[in-house]
This record gives structure tokens, C-alpha cells and sequence, in this order.
């Protein structure tokens, strides 16, 4: 056992002693998510590195502390790639970290979300054990898929230590075609084209301009762009846009003033008060700047079925929407058992956890 | 607690039920007495056959009250023994609950009851150029609730994923009779992601009613290419060679010999016989993207030493080159009394030295065994024949399948890829998880079904059963994992 890991479960453990909750900490990029951060900080960043990679097993296997940048550039050294394109926000970030936002990027409506490609995660329990779940193989359903249940968690059931991930080839070619359109007309022309075989891997919508990413053999990519028609992007141009929107550097992303993160089905109608500002996943991720009134804006996603969230607010402000009762009280047995001295991130994902 | 008396709780069940939907006979009882596994049987106290959501939830309500175990089931094509009943329990038949609710082919996805079939849900898809993309062989027959169960995996599973990756949403019970909806149309949503660790739960965490799953678009064309291979490695070194050119092909699937002289007679596939092994490489898009694959496969399995390669002209002759490994499992009931069918996975470079450890294993055992396998995704399906009637054979095989899964742990596997732990495996969950993970599983549980009534017993070993087959393994004296703690 490497002796970071060890510093790591005899925090853990000291905390679970005193009681003392404690706040996990990867590379430090995402201390806006979530609500209220308490507790001393758990540094993981130091337990890094990469521990398998064989890439034509299409699994890595890495230290929660591996920043994400350093990992991403070995896939690329061997031509692939993580399909759910996490945001990395600031240089720092870490896999641990991304699994634990469970965020992904442009690819999510045609690829999957994180805990699609989590093959395994190892964690420390809230008693100071090592505990691995999962595994480094694609088909495994031995026991529960607890390390799925990790992605997104935000450390409130345990640090995350170790990951393994399903990895992808990068495709041979990337085109993005553009067209002049109304947000609900390109919604409409975004959910048309995911009804096609078609290798589309991302669209978005913002100011006026629909964009359509392809991605994959060239013979594919070449007959979709003649069904879909529009105006191809200079690559660079396109290349830059996707990773910006990726790492959230777009200016309407990255500017610190009352925002709003709305997911709803890519099919559900455009709300004529919530004009969007920026709309990706083929509809169903809606970035949207009006509504004074928090509650309706939540109120109106939840009819949609799906849910708002105050991604940059006001400080003090909620950011995620309440639980349903039947599953926050799952949730609290969950954390409970996970984690018996409450230490882990308290608060960070719902206030009742 | 004293258990009620038998005729209080089939009394209650009958006045939540219709006549025709609670079974009690011994007689009616004996079709539900095991799943797909049939070499573990038990009757259950009834089975309750309803036909909607209320019965459900009274059929729920009424066994909670009298703390009586419940057994969701499905078409009972399992493999693993999940849905094998209770002695003192209720075996929840959801077949009836077999509607296709609406498919919404603007958004792609289609929401179901739970007792709809794999293959129905495709075929209604069909007209809107959808489908259903998880294949599991019996998908003739099983149903998504038990797809959903046993998060089902398929011949296509490397590129379009397992049951996890196309299902978006349940709607279901607790046992306590609260309901819970669980993700759905839109990607994600506040709050841990309860719905992977449903999926696969085998029938212990919720009863569903609902399952909302993502169709995709039918791809314009899809061929197969069969290549010989002279021996096993070559064609494992092909498979390793098709992922690193970056290459995800829609499936991926070895045979070896014994496999394709088992399926031939029977589907006439046209298998070389004279090979060591048979590897199935699909390519599926547009048919320039095809052609184009379908080259570079033919090409690399040439240059790993493939003695022969054919690839599919039509549809009809794609068809048939899948039906011999899509019948691989009535084969090997046609060529043996019974097979008993294991499911484990390893990280695919490990596969030729697995094959070999097999061999010498069935020589040891006295047993023949035969392998298909999904080689993409490194999920092995070894096929040991032996006879129930001839005396000690049944043990033979389950020890020589116990050693199978304990090699796919060391290799830095699993003991179960896609059939589930169910009964049949708990045992093997001893040597994959320390007592730490499997006091996890059991919190699982408890949090979702603190009655724990829904499918007790089932894939979480106790710590006497772990003691159990310690014994038992060292009693044989085969034990690989003399580091690990035993109890």
C-alpha cells in the first residue's frame, strides 16, 4: 500500500474518531459545485498515477489523484480517448475528481455520461478500510454496481482512490457542420438527426448558430455531412469551440453571475419565458440566465421532467434541487452505512446528507 | 417473529388478486420451481400472476405484512438461479405486465412494463427504424424486467453496451410500498445515481413496474466476416490487434472447435470445422463504413495468421453465420444430457492462457467442456457437459466450474460477466469480495428493502457460507487463494 493511501485512511480514520467531518480534495477545480463545502481538508492529489493501461484492453486504470490532463495525454499517445469528455474547469483537475462530479461534456448524448465508462473504483470507508468495487473488465455484475453509484456522489459516500475506466479510440475524422437557426428549430433539427444512423457526437446551439460535431470513419462522416447538409467549420474554429464548451470557457460558462443549468428530455418544448442561451446534448442541457424566481424555474424543469440547478448563484444559495421523500430517505440509509461518523463532505450533495 | 400460519397469507393474497392469477397447487407450482439454472429447483408458497401495477403493489403489501419472501420473476430464462423461489415465499410473476406503454420516436425511447419481451420490444420499434440494441441469446423469450435484473449483456454489447447503457429509466416499489422513478428522459438529475445500482440487482432492491429504455437507429446495413484460426492464440492475438487499430466492431465472438462441431449439424451455419477457433467479427453503418471495416478486420486476421476468411454476402447468410453462436447453449443440450454454463470475465489478453487452463482442467475433472465467448469484451461462456443421471457427475461440474471462476478472479476478473451471481455463484462471491464489500452489499440492501423480503438469500453470501466453501475448497486441496482470509 503506497504510503499516500495509507495518510489518506489514517485521516479517515482519526476523523471518524474525533468526528471532525472532513472536506475531499482532488485538484481543487470544482469548489463551486455542490452546496456548502465544510470540513478540513482530505488532500487526495497526491495519490496519482496511472497503475494499468494496456490499450487494446480499452481500460485504464488510475490513482484518483492522476490529473485528468496527464491521462488523457497518454490516451492520446495511443490514438484514444475518454468518450464522456469530462470538463477539467482549471488545470488541476483530477480523474477522482471527475468521476465524483460525475460531469461530461458535449459527447453525452451520443456516447454516455461518466458512470458509463466506470468499469471499478476502490474507495475508503467511513471506518478506514479499503474497499473495491467493480473491477478492470466491461461486463462484470457481480454485486451490486457500487462503483457507478460513486460517479457523481460528490464524496459523500467516501473518497474515491482509485478508478477504472472504459476508454475509446478517438475517431479518424471530425467534422462540424453550422446552421443559421432559432433555438426551438434547432432543437428540432438536433433531435431529427439523433433519429438517424448517423456518427453525430455533439451539437450546440448559441446566438443564432446551430452546430452539428461528427465523429468517426471517414466514410461515415463524409455521408453525413451530404445528408445534413450546412456550412463545414474551419476545424480549428470547431475544435475550439467544442473544447471550450467542454471545459466550460465559453464566456456565458465561465462568467461568474446567476446561471442557471437546466436537463431535461432533448424533446421537451422550449419554454418561451426561459429563452436559452446555450442549449447542448441535442436539447436536453439548457444553460439559461433568466428567471429571478428560482422556485419556477425549478418548478417548470420538474413538469419537464427533469431538473434545474443554480449552477453560479448568489452566495448562500441552494444549487441543486430537493430529493424526493422515498429517495432521500434511501439516501440517508445509503450515507449511513457508507459512512456511520457523517465525516464525508457533509452537506456537499444534499443539506440532509 | 412467529410466522403467520400458511393459510393467512394465501388468504390475504387471494383477496388482493383474481382467481386466475394466484397458483397454489403443488402441480401449478412445479413450471416455477427454477429459472434457466435448472440444476437448482425449490416450490415456492404460490405464485401470483398480476396483471397491473395495483396488484403488484397489494401482492407487496400483503407480503410485507406477514414478512413473506418475495421473488420477482420474469420469463425465468435466467442462468444463475435468481429466480429461484422461496421455500416459504411468493414467487412475483411479472409476465403479465407485458405492455409496450408508448414508444416516443422523436426522443428515441420506449417505455415499458416490465414482462415485455427483448426481441417483442425491438420488433415494435422496427417501423420507426429503432431497436432495442441488448441481445442477450434468450431474447426470444426474456424480458426486459429480467434484462434489467441481471443487467444483460449480448453479442453487441463492446459497441452498443449492456442493459445499463440503454436503459434510461425504472419506475418501481419498494418493499415498504413506496414508490420510486428513477432517472428517465433527461441525462442526469440532483442526488446520487440510484438507478446502475438497481440495474443488476437481481430482484433484491426494487420491484418494477416500469423500465424506459433508449432505441437507436437500425443501421443501414451490418456484415459478418468468420475467420479460421489454426490455433487459439492467433485468433486471441487477432482480437487484441482489431481493438489497437482502433477498431470497435458491433461484435466480436469466438468459438472453439468443440463449440462449432456442437452448433453445425444443428444450424447448419457453415463452420470450418478444422479449425482450433472460429472468430465472428461484425462491422455495422453506412455500406462504404462497412466495406471499409470489413477490409481492414479481413486484413488484420489474415496477418495473425487466419487460415481462411468469409464474409456474409446478404443478410440471410449474416443471419446464419450468427445462428450457430447465438444457439451455442441448446447445442450443447443436444449433444450432452445436460451443460452447465459458466459466465465469467477476464481482461482479454488472459484469454488463450484461460482456454488452456480449461483443457486441463476438464482432464482432471473427467468432463468435456466447450467455449464460446464474447472475445471483445473478454466475457467467457465455457459449456461443461456432464450427465445428472451418472452418479457424482452434477458435483464434478459445479467444482469444475467454481475453479473456472476462482482463475477469472486471479487473472484480475469476475466470476459473473453478465448471467448474475443468483444462487449458483454465491459461493465464488467469497473468493471476489473481502467481508468489508459484502457488509457493503448487505447495507445496500437494507436501504432500499429494510424488511429485506425482496429476494432474500440471493447473491450476498453470509459469512457462514464464505466458512463453508473455505472448507470445502481446502478439502479438495485446489486452493489458489491460500493469502486470503478465510472464515
Amino acid at each position: 500500500m503506497g504510503d499516500d493511501l495509507q495518510r489518506i485512511i489514517d485521516a479517515v480514520r482519526e476523523a471518524a474518531a474525533t468526528g471532525v467531518p472532513l472536506a475531499i480534495r482532488g485538484g481543487g477545480t470544482k469548489d463551486f459545485l455542490g452546496e456548502r463545502i465544510i470540513g478540513t481538508p482530505l488532500e487526495i492529489g497526491g495519490h496519482a498515477g496511472i497503475v494499468d493501461y494496456d490499450p487494446s484492453e480499452l481500460v485504464v486504470t488510475a490513482r484518483a489523484g492522476t490529473p485528468l490532463a496527464e491521462l488523457e495525454a497518454l490516451l492520446a499517445s495511443r490514438g484514444q480517448m475518454l468518450a464522456f469528455e469530462p470538463p477539467h474547469f482549471a488545470p488541476g483537475g483530477t480523474v477522482g475528481g471527475a468521476v465524483a462530479a460525475g460531469l461530461a461534456g458535449p459527447r453525452r448524448a451520443s456516447a454516455g455520461g461518466v458512470r458509463d465508462f466506470v468499469l471499478g473504483a476502490s474507495i475508503v470507508s467511513g471506518g478506514g478500510e479499503l474497499l473495491r468495487f467493480g473491477g478492470r473488465v466491461m461486463k462484470n455484475v457481480a454485486g451490486y454496481d457500487v462503483s457507478r453509484l460513486l460517479c457523481g456522489s460528490l464524496g459523500v459516500l467516501g473518497p474515491i482512490v482509485e478508478v477504472s475506466l472504459k476508454v475509446l479510440p478517438k475517431p479518424a475524422l471530425e467534422r462540424t457542420l453550422e446552421y443559421e437557426l432559432d433555438a426551438p428549430a434547432a432543437v428540432a433539427a438536433f433531435n431529427r438527426a439523433a433519429r438517424q444512423p448517423l456518427p453525430v457526437s455533439a451539437t450546440s446551439w448559441c446566438a443564432g448558430r446551430a452546430r452539428i460535431r461528427l465523429s468517426g470513419a471517414p466514410a461515415a462522416v463524409e455521408s453525413a455531412r451530404h445528408v445534413l447538409g450546412g456550412r463545414e467549420v474551419e476545424s480549428g474554429d470547431a475544435a475550439a469551440w467544442w473544447e471550450a464548451l467542454r471545459h466550460h470557457r465559453a464566456p456565458l460558462l465561465a462568467a461568474r453571475t446567476p446561471l442557471w443549468r437546466v436537463v431535461v428530455p432533448a424533446t421537451a418544448p422550449l419554454l418561451p419565458l426561459e429563452t436559452p442561451e446555450l442549449v447542448e446534448w441535442a436539447g436536453a442541457l439548457r444553460w439559461c440566465r433568466a428567471g429571478e424566481d428560482g422556485a419556477a424555474v425549478r418548478a417548470r424543469a420538474r413538469a419537464a421532467g427533469g431538473a434545474a440547478a443554480l449552477w453560479h448563484g448568489p452566495a448562500g444559495s441552494r444549487m441543486f434541487d430537493d430529493l424526493p421523500a422515498a429517495a432521500l430517505a434511501i439516501h440517508r440509509r445509503l450515507k449511513a452505512s457508507f459512512d456511520p461518523a457523517a465525516i464525508f463532505n457533509r452537506g456537499r450533495l444534499d443539506p440532509g446528507l | 417473529m412467529i410466522p403467520a400460519p400458511r393459510d393467512d397469507i394465501l388468504a390475504a393474497l387471494r383477496a388482493c388478486l383474481p382467481g386466475d392469477a394466484l397458483l397454489t397447487e403443488q402441480a401449478e407450482l412445479a413450471p416455477y420451481e427454477c429459472d434457466g439454472l435448472s440444476a437448482l429447483a425449490r416450490r415456492p408458497l404460490a405464485v401470483a400472476l398480476p396483471k397491473t401495477e395495483a396488484e403488484v403493489v397489494a401482492v407487496l403489501a400483503c407480503c410485507r405484512r406477514f414478512d413473506v419472501p418475495v421473488v420477482a420473476r420474469g420469463a425465468g430464462t435466467g442462468l444463475s438461479g435468481g429466480a429461484l423461489p422461496h421455500p416459504e415465499g411468493v414467487v412475483l410473476s411479472l409476465a403479465r405486465l407485458n405492455r409496450i406503454l408508448a414508444i416516443d420516436a422523436a426522443a428515441g425511447t420506449a417505455r415499458v412494463e416490465p414482462g415485455v419481451r427483448n426481441l417483442a420490444l425491438s420488433e415494435a420499434a422496427a417501423p420507426h427504424g429503432l431497436y432495442y440494441a441488448p441481445d442477450p441469446s434468450s431474447q426470444i423469450a426474456c424480458t426486459i424486467g429480467g434484462n434489467v435484473a441481471e443487467n444483460s449483456g449480448g453479442v453487441h454489447c463492446l459497441k452498443y453496451g449492456l442493459t445499463l447503457h440503454n436503459v434510461v429509466g425504472v419506475r418501481g416499489y419498494t418493499s415498504d410500498g413506496d414508490e420510486l422513478v428513477l432517472g428517465a428522459g433527461a441525462p442526469d438529475g440532483p442526488g446520487l445515481d440510484l438507478l446502475p445500482i438497481v440495474i443488476g440487482s437481481e430482484g433484491m432492491l426494487l420491484v418494477l413496474v416500469e423500465v424506459t429504455v433508449r432505441l437507436l437507429p437500425r443501421p443501414p446495413l451490418a456484415r459478418v466476416a468468420m475467420a479460421s484460426f489454426p490455433d487459439v492464440g492467433r485468433a486471441c492475438d487477432a482480437v487484441a490487434q482489431i481493438i489497437a487499430a482502433g477498431i470497435v466492431p458491433a461484435g466480436l465472438e469466438m468459438m472453439d472447435r468443440g463449440a462449432a462441431a456442437a452448433v453445425e449439424p444443428f444450424c447448419g451455419a457453415g463452420y470450418d470445422l478444422d479449425a482450433a477457433a472460429i472468430l465472428l467479427v461484425e462491422s455495422d453503418g453506412t455500406p462504404a463504413e462497412v466495406e471499409d471495416e470489413i477490409a481492414r478486420v479481413g486484413a488484420i486476421v489474415r496477418a495473425a495468421g487466419a487460415s481462411a476468411v468469409r464474409v456474409s454476402r446478404d443478410e440471410a447468410e449474416r443471419i446464419r453465420l450468427w445462428s450457430g453462436r447465438k444457439n451455442a447453449f441448446p447445442a450443447a443440450g443436444r449433444i450432452s444430457p445436460d451443460y452447465y454454463c459458466m459466465d465469467g470475465t477476464i481482461p482479454r489478453k488472459h484469454l488463450a492462457r484461460m482456454l488452456d487452463a480449461i483443457a486441463a482442467m476438464a482432464g482432471r475433472y473427467g468432463l468435456r467442456c466447450i467455449n464460446v465467448f464474447h472475445a471483445g469484451d473478454g466475457n467467457l461462456h465455457p459449456l461443461i457437459l456432464f450427465d445428472a443421471n451418472a452418479p457424482g457427475e452434477w458435483p464434478r461440474a459445479e467444482a469444475f466450474g467454481a475453479e473456472i471462476l476462482e482463475l477469472c478472479v486471479e487473472l484480475g476478473g469476475t466470476i459473473t460477466g453478465e448471467h448474475g451471481v443468483g444462487e449458483e455463484k454465491l459461493g465464488s462471491m467469497c473468493v471476489q469480495f473481502s467481508p468489508a464489500e459484502r457488509g457493503v452489499f448487505l447495507a445496500v440492501k437494507a436501504a432500499f428493502d429494510p424488511a429485506g423480503i425482496l429476494n432474500p438469500g440471493k447473491v450476498i453470501p453470509t459469512l457462514h457460507r464464505c466458512a463453508e466453501y473455505g472448507r470445502m475448497r481446502v478439502h479438495r486441496g485446489a486452493t489458489p487463494f491460500a493469502h486470503l482470509e478465510r472464515f
